[in-house]
């Protein structure tokens, strides 16, 4: 049985509150209304920045959000805008009013979505593990049932973040602001698909669903300990491979929704794997974190090197992966440079050449470099700065998902943004290692047990 | 030069594996062991050195990677800079995404081969290579152990070895 260390709890509860006192500066500092924002300009001139530079600036910003906005009216709109210079700034600052308004939410949408899918994508690794009838993970069965614990809690979050976003708390969205639906053609012939209700009830079923395996799933798990046959061990396998179905679909679904929707005028057919395996990863690699601390604790002393040879050859392998499909996204809009699908790639390279190629670095260069020679997988440290490299570079990508439509060139990874992960990052560890206690920490009946005790590699 | 050899043979991969334990710990040097099929932790048990393929596939790797990267460069953006399509041909960075394709295909194609071929030459294996098998039976159910017997007593080796579990014992004797 583990014991949760006051130490680490303390830890947690810090985090929390460190967090939540930077998310409540965060949306202090954000402005309220116009005035605010010319002050803040004015006050970012004074801090020695050329007027011209600041110019230049604003009018790309302009060009920025017409290129976005890929509407006729708009665009007529902005040809009568330039010719009223005093209209023309009221517009950009009202741009730019949006864009730091949102800052302090996307900041807390990315961490949370950040957190959450790391706990799904380590339940469709436990639901794998189950289908294909693994036998060197079962050893680590009650890590990833306690990390994907979190699922609750975290899912609950973004769907309230999500119901925030539909009641017009914040202009996350764009297509659920009525007003700009009436100019925008493009967004009207999606709202079939894109409306708040069906939005929202979608969210449910699928968090529900995922809720619902997840119960059931760790149930059977904890029941066949005590139990006599294989029943729930039989039972479990038929539910993750009826949970793997799902979970296909629904990502995608969910990828489309939470994520992609933040573009309206974009989409991408690969998108939904993309993110899934942007999950997957970071969650194989929490596993392998959070295994390595405990056994370092003396908690898991039935996992040797072997195991965690094998996650890290998962961590190596998905990493891969991951950019494989980031760069067959990229590349082909790059190649066919169709303009309204370019235009994702164009903001996120203009605005965000750092973390945008930097997650490359992060999560392609350094675990393939690191990570391919065999012995080093074995080395817990290794492993670990590996790990934080890669869990660094995720939290990048989602971040290069939601910043560029929600705050756009404001974006700068500052109080609002590191607050949130910290929060998160807190809730997150106590949630885990609470669940953790809650069952002794090696499966007892499962039929692969003694396999996974002796695994070798 | 004379040598003097025993083959011993085993008929079972698990007496073959506890058979060289033995002769190793009784300090006896095995020259070779053929078996019809991979003994797993065979190596391992005759204190073989690990194998040193891995990192020369990684080192051709780099080559191709290298190679496909000079040949991209040259071609496209130093000796003809076309303008094919649009596509930007100013520098190599500006025109990489088109390349990478090929930047991989050639990487893995020399890591691949490359490596097979070092792996031919290293196990001397090529066609119409004359075949070192010394008993027929070992490609098809027969584990074979070649003992350096030079410096031993044969008797004692001979009973040694009959007390492993060797079902045939052999003296060769190259005059």
């Amino acid at each position: 049985m583990y014991t949760l260390s006051s130490k680490l709890k303390l830890t947690a509860i810090i985090f929390m509150i460190v967090g939540a006192i930077g998310l409540v500066i965060g949306f202090i500092q954000a402005p309220s209304n116009l005035d605010d924002v010319r002050e803040m300009m004015a006050a970012e001139e004074h801090h020695g920045e050329s007027s011209h530079a600041d110019e230049s600036e604003a009018n790309f910003a302009q060009a920025e959000h017409g290129m976005l906005l890929d509407d006729e009216p708009g665009r007529n709109a902005e040809g009568e805008h330039t010719a009223e210079a005093g209209a023309h700034d009221t517009e950009h600052l009202e741009h730019k009013l949006h864009q730091l308004q949102n800052k302090p939410w996307a900041a807390i949408y990315v961490a949370a979505f950040f957190f959450f899918m790391i706990s799904l994508g380590v339940l469709a690794f436990y639901a794998l593990q189950y289908a294909s009838q693994a036998g060197w993970s079962p050893v680590l069965f009650r890590v990833m049932e306690a990390i994907s614990a979190y699922i609750v809690p975290g899912g609950i979050i973004m769907f309230v973040l999500l119901a925030l976003s539909s009641f017009h708390m914040n202009h996350l969205f764009v297509w659920m602001d009525p007003e700009v639906v009436a100019q925008d053609e493009i967004i009207q012939n999606k709202t079939a698909y894109l409306n708040v209700p069906f939005f929202l009830i979608r969210a449910a079923i699928f968090l529900a669903g995922w809720f619902l395996f997840r119960h059931f799933l760790v149930r059977n798990s904890r029941r066949l300990d005590e139990a006599t046959d294989n029943y729930y061990f039989k039972k479990n396998f038929k539910l993750a491979a009826g949970f793997l179905v799902f979970f296909l679909i629904s990502e995608s679904i969910m990828s489309w929704d939470w994520i992609m929707s933040l573009d309206p005028h974009w989409f991408s057919t690969l998108f939904g794997w993309y993110l899934f395996s942007s999950m997957f990863v970071s969650g194989i690699t929490v596993i392998a974190l959070v295994s390595i601390y405990l056994k370092s604790r003396g908690y898991l002393p039935f996992v040797n090197n072997s195991h965690i040879h094998d996650l890290a050859k998962y961590m190596f392998g998905i990493s891969i992966f991951w950019t494989y499909l980031w760069f067959s996204q990229f590349m082909l809009i790059w190649y066919s440079n169709i303009p309204e699908e370019v235009v994702y790639f164009i903001s996120r390279i203009e605005n965000y050449g750092l973390p945008f190629f930097g997650m490359v670095v992060l999560n392609f260069l350094f675990p393939l470099l690191v990570l391919m020679n065999s012995d080093y997988k074995r080395v817990n440290w290794f492993v670990v700065m590996t790990g934080i490299v890669i869990l660094i570079g995720h939290y990048l990508d989602v971040f290069n998902m939601v910043m560029p439509a929600t705050v756009g060139e404001s974006w700068f990874i500052g109080i609002p943004e590191i607050s949130a992960v910290l929060f998160f990052g807190g809730l997150f560890t106590f949630v885990v290692f609470s669940a953790l206690t809650k069952a002794p920490l090696l499966a007892k009946r499962n039929p692969f047990i003694k396999e996974s005790e002796h695994f070798h590699y | 030069m004379a040598s003097k050899f025993i083959h011993a043979i085993y008929n079972d991969d698990d007496l073959l594996l506890q058979a060289v334990k033995q002769v190793r710990e009784a300090r006896y040097h095995i020259g070779e062991i053929y078996t019809p099929m991979p003994v797993h932790g065979l190596d391992k048990a005759m204190g073989l050195a690990p194998t040193r393929l891995a990192i020369t596939s990684f080192l051709y790797g780099v080559v191709g990677f290298a190679v496909s990267v000079a040949m991209m460069n040259f071609i496209m953006i130093e000796d003809w800079p076309q303008d094919i399509g649009g596509k930007p041909s100013f520098s190599f960075i500006e025109n990489m995404p088109a390349f990478v394709p090929i930047m991989f295909e050639l990487t893995v194609f020399f890591a691949a081969h490359l490596m097979v071929i070092t792996f031919y030459m290293r196990s001397k294996l090529w066609p119409f290579k004359q075949a070192e098998n010394p008993d027929v039976r070992t490609t098809d159910d027969m584990f074979l152990m070649e003992i350096d017997a030079a410096n031993h007593n044969v008797d004692e080796l001979t009973k040694f070895l009959y007390d492993t579990g060797a079902s045939e014992i052999k003296l060769i004797d190259n005059k």
